[in-house]
């Protein structure tokens, strides 16, 4: 049985003038050793489907149908209280923008202590080892835990940040764009700390990101998002190599790169669509340049693949689709706006 | 002068002459700041934000800015736009010192001298519809004679810039646009006036990966048809590649390399640039990450390292690193590096 396997989940916000379905019909499996890369565009539902998981969904926001079962629990089901054990001790996360996810005056070895104390029966001093242990995890001298959050630079920050989701070793550990706000050094070094810890890590991390090129380096598997359903999943090197979805193929287009030949750009055209209207075919036929009758009128099943699956309706033409959408005159005569 | 190469450019042996936009000349900013010594006492030292900086720019030309956060990007182009006073230094945009500018003159460079920052979020006034915010500039700097003519000339630059139908653009107030949207309005307006020169600091860092690529399209198509001098400012160097012909590379308030772009991204004689180069992850998951080309995070810019300022995180390091800066030397035609891997 998978680690955590969420079925069939939908998450709504109700406001003032009508409800946003935020998370539509999202199911996904982590199994254990799975690193997962979630991606997509802001706005696409990532954020709001690990809040469900975490349990810490804003008030306004509530999962009207589906599971999220986790060691035979559903967390959906689980209390305040109950929640707060399985958070942290089970499933931890790593914070978007670590700038702000410290408290400025509280000294930073203080603040590990602090997870670690009000979630185990460690004395002051074995959570003190502890902390220091897991500086040394993340590449950072002992002696820092002494020092207030100013006095780090962003990546240290990422990096005591890390140290912390690591504090009670968890079975899951969910990171919310680790790396969005640093430059690319600093990225990488984060990136590679994050492999190395994998590497000696028994158990599943979801990386949460806008940036397949942070995916590609640490995942092995990837899902998709858009518009809040999941529009391709699978193995990394097979999504990333071969996508099913014209969506995939269209992000994979719009990243400069380093290497080869200098190549032109295309954007996808377009804005995601408006999710507090009822969309009515497949999500995507506003801004995708091989949009077909079908796509307007039907909501496009999922079709398997050898490890995963994917939303389109032109799937059995899917092989001429990825040659056309190598063509950057294709997206630029699609009409997105 | 040290970097000075000729601003004649010869294609099909015919001379192109373009002309200079901007040129800095031994540009240097430095900030006094407070630092505590010994836990008790204050003492104020200089932070070498710009030192000794000398770029210039020609018409229809992008240079990219490229660098870690904290070397001194931002603070150039701050500069050259004159937000700043240099504290040594000139610079020089169409033939004229603007470090002296007061007054009328002053806004005459004003025109010929825009930014567009990088969070479109926060750039744009929320209270301005996008027409406002467009013709407030042409109102400043008297272009056209009418309400009529000026709403003309602002629906005409937004239509370039990608925003149609115009008309619905222009009655929008920022709030009502995404963040793509909002950057172009951002251009728009940076371009509405008809400037020579235009500087993007981060244009795309705060926008989805999906749409970075028009954005750049945008400022490429219109760096060249208007034929301005553009300045493009990153960290992400192969975002700089794409969009700008010469680079020149960032350390700690110098630049470290500097050249044509392509040759730069080739060759990679300063191991900081190798370093830039190789830290950019590649959506190609069977290229894997490696970090050989570089150790540890950027000194702090109060205590600077003594010889060349790269020299504890390089991997070339050699002893003479540690004591002596290095000089700039011309390493090809055009090409310059400040490293002691060269110096004759």
């Amino acid at each position: 049985m998978a680690l955590l396997d969420i079925n069939d989940l939908t998450i709504e916000y109700k406001l003032s003038d009508g409800k946003v379905r935020a998370v539509d019909d999202v199911t996904l499996k982590v199994e254990n050793g799975d690193v997962l890369g979630l991606v997509g565009e802001s706005g696409c539902g990532k954020t709001t489907l690990i809040k469900a998981v975490m349990g810490l969904l804003a008030k306004n926001g509530k999962a009207v149908s589906g599971q999220i079962m986790y060691k035979e629990k559903d967390l959906l089901k689980l209390n305040k209280n109950q929640i707060r054990k399985v958070r942290w001790n089970d499933i931890s996360m790593i914070t978007q923008s670590a700038m702000n996810s410290l408290n400025p005056v509280y000294r930073v070895g203080w603040q590990i202590n602090e997870a670690i104390l009000e979630h185990t029966n460690f004395s002051k001093e074995q959570a003190n080892e502890k902390s220091k242990s897991l500086f040394d995890l993340v590449g950072l001298e002992r002696d820092r835990l002494e020092d207030y959050p100013h006095q780090y630079s962003g990546g240290m920050k990422q990096r005591a940040i890390i140290a912390m989701s690591l504090a009670l070793d968890p079975n899951i550990i969910i990171a919310d764009e680790p790396t969005t706000a640093l430059d690319v050094i600093v990225q990488s070094q984060i990136l590679e700390r994050i492999n190395k810890l994998l590497d000696g890590y028994d158990g599943s991390m979801i990386l949460v990101t806008h940036d397949i090129s942070a995916v590609a380096q640490t995942c092995n598997k990837i899902a998709v998002m858009y518009g809040g359903k999941i529009m391709e999943y699978g193995d990394i090197r097979q999504v990333l190599k071969q996508p099913n979805h014209p969506y995939t193929m269209g992000l994979k287009n719009a990243f400069p790169s380093i290497t080869g030949e200098k190549k032109e750009l295309v954007s996808i055209k377009g804005v995601p669509p408006d999710l507090s209207k009822e969309i009515r075919g497949c999500r995507f036929k506003d801004r995708c340049p091989f949009v077909i009758k079908k796509c307007i009128e039907i909501e496009p099943e999922k079709v398997k693949t050898e490890k995963g699956f994917f939303r389109c309706s032109r799937y059995e033409e899917i092989d001429k689709i990825r040659e056309m959408s190598d063509d950057m005159e294709t997206w630029n005569n699609c009409n997105g706006e | 002068m040290i970097w000075k190469h000729g601003i004649i450019v010869m294609e099909n042996n015919m001379a192109e002459v373009k002309n200079k936009v901007i040129e800095a000349i031994n540009l240097k900013k430095y900030f006094d700041v407070k630092v505590k010594t010994n836990g008790m006492f204050r003492e104020e030292r200089e932070v070498k934000a710009v030192d000794g900086v000398n770029i210039e720019v020609l018409e229809g030309e992008t240079l990219g800015l490229v660098g870690e956060s904290g070397c001194g990007k931002t603070t150039t182009a701050k500069l050259l736009l004159k937000l700043y006073n240099p504290t040594e230094g000139k610079i020089i945009c169409n033939g004229m010192d603007i470090s002296k500018l007061k007054g009328k003159n002053l806004k005459k460079f004003r025109k010929e001298a825009q930014m567009v920052f990088q969070d479109p979020y926060e750039s744009l006034n929320p209270r301005y519809r996008v027409k406002d915010t467009l013709i407030d500039p042409l109102i400043i700097h008297k272009i056209g004679n009418s309400y009529e003519e000026r709403y003309e000339i602002a629906k005409n630059i937004l239509e370039e810039s990608g925003l149609r139908p115009a008309h619905k653009f222009m009655e929008r107030y920022p709030h009502e646009m995404s963040g793509g949207q909002r950057q172009r309005v951002a251009i728009a307006r940076a371009l509405v006036a008809s400037p020579s020169f235009l500087i993007a600091d981060e244009p795309v860092s705060m926008l989805d990966v999906s749409i970075r690529a028009g954005i750049l399209n945008l400022l490429r198509k219109m760096i060249s048809e208007r034929n301005l001098a553009g300045i493009t400012i990153s960290h992400d160097i192969s975002l700089i590649r794409y969009i700008s012909d010469k680079t020149a590379v960032m350390y700690l308030g110098k630049i470290v390399e500097y050249g044509e772009t392509e040759k730069l991204i080739q060759k990679k004689y300063h191991p900081y640039t190798e370093a830039l180069l190789e830290a950019v992850p590649n959506p190609d998951p069977d290229i894997k990450l490696s970090l050989e080309k570089i150790k540890g995070e950027a000194p702090d810019p109060v205590n600077l390292p003594k010889g060349c300022r790269f020299h504890p995180r390089c991997m070339k390091c050699m002893e003479i690193c540690k004591s002596k800066e290095p000089e700039t030397v011309q390493v090809e035609k055009g090409h310059y590096v400040q490293c002691h891997l060269y110096s004759k």
